[in-house]
């Protein structure tokens, strides 16, 4: 093993892991708040989508980044109004927007898709999305905007009693959540893999929703979760050109096996549950009750 | 009551886009013309991939040309291989199809389960095995043009070190590393070729990836088996060569792209619609490579090839395509040593279709 080898795969761990935090990151500002936003996989699918057809258009990488923002504001918007003010079922809205998501995606996408584009350097991203964890920790632990969001997913009415309008941190923190996955998304069509295919996220949300859970709602251990996930994805690629065998399955279910050996970890003991997972989550918020 | 009326709108909204989707997804072409014969096609993923799917409508596009007004074609995109394929085919047959193409290795059972209800139709089940009074199955050798760029492979290597992205372990992407390696060995004793299995046929952030990896590893080509174009643009931004899959991918990787094999289905397609209309068809089994043009290989990239490496890759084809040069010539090893093919003899269509060995040479194991 040599130097140059090690830093070739650091830089492909990097690479190929940046969309699990940007996705993995805004979900978990959503879920701190109390809303639990499966759709993920669709928002990324949609700001791929869309940053990718803008880019074709008018070759204007600003203007692929916001439509791409724009994107996910709008969606996550939608998904927003529907869960906190028509109070539908948060898995099942969510659900929905993943799969309308794909349907959105690939017909947008029809006439572009094999449209040969110039990729983006990935390396702004990576350095965007290690100052994004930072902020988020920040926000979180040290602000006051930052409490409010937690009292929020913590207990809706306490904060509702203490004047604190429950409704409007949910759709920021929703919109927040929009706006990160469709970065995702972004990353993946302009950066990753520059294209447009169908389905091409093929499954990093559901990764990435994996991810927060694994991580117990805390920033820093998202960003280090999704690096071992990352990083055993591609070391598993190494060892597998140097000649040892491995089981590749395994090792594609590996994310959800750790998630769920965490998940009985602190579901074990209902302190430490509740300790990590915001009380509030998954429970829709009545304003008059 | 406010609430109420919104509820109604967002969901009225919801059944009009829902309603807008089903149309446009399902690409039903009605036809009214009754002489007409009328040609399905079950697609597995959309004709858009530029890869295995996007070959298919190509293939159908140039039916529709040749045959004219004798046929009308319809498809249908994005069919899952489970039991969802029994509904789509069975629409097909149900709305007066005369021949159904059925384009992936999975639909095998859900073929011959609606053939069984519809005797009068005919269908063609791609890279299958199973057959009946109405079902045929066709494949091409897509393994010929693996020795062409095994060879072209041999030949440019500098690092002496090949990286090969493959899908799965089923015979038909072992049978292509074999053909590979036999023919980039043939010319260069001391090729090694590292393999990267990513477990799916379609994983663009996968494929970058496993292809960087083989890069970072030394190797200066990229060989794919799985369906989208990243592995050769990944290729072209690290400054080293590879080959394309399925279809022409030069566009997406003008610097790096050597060649590609292509899968050439249109005149298979018109042969057989044409058998239907003239009513003679009959279920068969059709296994065609370069002889009888179903595998194609791009044009080869003079940036890249000296005319001389040109002149040989398509001596191999012509070799090929005469019977003069075979992909598996005896004497063909196993990784365990033992003679599986003898001297003077080749590798007959049954142990090619069920290979699932390595040939000597090559390191590492089937995986299981």
């Amino acid at each position: 093993m040599n130097i140059e080898l090690i830093i070739g795969i650091l830089n492909i761990v990097l690479i190929s892991t940046t969309p699990l935090v940007f996705a993995g990151l805004g979900e978990l500002v959503t879920e701190k708040s109390g809303v639990l936003n499966l759709g993920l996989e669709g928002l990324m699918l949609v700001g791929a989508v869309t940053g990718f057809i803008t880019l074709v258009l008018t070759g204007n990488y600003f203007y692929s980044l916001i439509l791409s923002i724009i994107s996910g504001v709008i969606l996550s918007g939608i998904f927003a109004f529907l869960v906190l003010n028509l109070m539908t079922n948060q898995i099942a809205t969510g659900l929905a927007l993943t799969i309308f998501g794909i349907g959105l995606s690939a017909m947008l996408g029809k006439k572009f898709s094999g449209t040969p584009i110039e990729g983006l350097s990935p390396y702004y991203f990576i350095i965007i999305s290690f100052l994004l964890v930072f902020s988020v920790s920040y926000f979180l632990s040290k602000t006051k905007s930052g409490l409010i969001v937690r009292a929020v997913g913590e207990n809706h009415n306490s904060a509702y009693a203490l004047g604190y309008n429950v409704i409007k941190t949910r759709y920021l923190t929703i919109i927040f959540g929009g706006v990160m996955s469709s970065l995702a998304g972004y990353y993946i069509s302009i950066c990753y893999a520059p294209m447009w295919q169908e389905g091409m996220t093929a499954g990093r949300g559901w990764i990435a929703l994996a991810l927060v859970v694994f991580a117990t709602w805390k920033p820093w251990r998202l960003l280090v979760g999704a690096y071992i996930f990352g990083g055993v994805a591609i070391m598993q690629m190494n060892l597998q050109a140097f000649g040892v065998e491995l089981p590749g399955q395994f090792f594609n279910m590996m994310p959800y096996i750790a998630t769920l050996i965490v998940l009985v970890f602190i579901s074990s003991n209902k302190v430490r549950l509740k300790l990590s997972a915001p009380s509030c989550l998954n429970i829709p918020y009545e304003k008059n009750s | 009551m406010k609430k109420q009326s919104l509820v109604l709108v967002v969901i009225a909204a919801i059944v009009v886009i829902a309603g807008i989707f089903f149309i446009t997804n399902q690409n039903i072409q009605k036809d009214v013309s009754d002489d007409q014969k009328k040609i399905g096609f079950i697609y597995i993923g959309p004709p858009g991939d530029h890869g295995w799917t996007y070959m298919h409508d190509v293939g159908r596009q140039y039916l529709e040309k040749e045959l004219g007004d004798s046929v009308s074609t319809t498809y249908i995109e994005n069919v899952p291989e489970n039991a969802d394929a029994v509904r789509s085919i069975r629409k097909l047959a149900e709305s007066g199809h005369d021949l159904i193409f059925t384009t992936s290795f999975n639909y095998m059972d859900q073929t011959l389960e609606v053939a069984s209800e519809f005797p009068d139709v005919k269908f063609e089940h791609a890279t299958g095995f199973k057959r009946a009074d109405n079902v045929s199955t066709y494949s091409a050798r897509f393994y010929e043009g693996r020795t062409v760029i095994g060879h072209i492979a041999g030949k440019m290597t500098e690092t002496n070190t090949i990286g090969y992205i493959v899908s799965f372990p089923i015979p038909e992407v072992i049978r292509g590393i074999n053909a590979f390696y036999l023919a980039a060995s043939k010319v260069n004793p001391d090729v090694k070729i590292k393999i990267i299995w990513v477990y799916s046929w379609y994983d663009p952030g996968k494929e970058a990836d496993a292809a960087n990896t083989l890069i970072n590893q030394g190797a200066d080509i990229i060989v794919q088996h799985t369906d989208s174009y990243a592995p050769c643009q990944a290729a072209e931004k690290a400054g080293v060569l590879a080959f394309g899959q399925a279809s022409n991918q030069e566009a997406f990787c003008p610097n790096a792209h050597m060649t590609a094999i292509e899968d050439i289905w249109g005149p298979y397609y018109a042969a057989k619609a044409q058998a239907v209309v003239d009513g003679t068809w009959s279920s068969e089994d059709t296994w065609q490579g370069f002889k009888d043009g179903m595998v194609e290989m791009s044009p080869y990239n003079e940036k890249l090839l000296s005319s001389d490496l040109i002149a040989e890759a398509k001596a191999i084809e012509e070799g090929i395509e005469n019977g003069t040069i075979h992909s598996f010539e005896g004497p063909i090893y196993n990784q365990a040593g033992e003679l599986v093919v003898k001297e003077g003899e080749v590798a007959d269509d049954g142990m090619l279709a069920s290979m699932m060995f390595y040939v000597q040479g090559i390191d590492g194991e089937v995986p299981q």
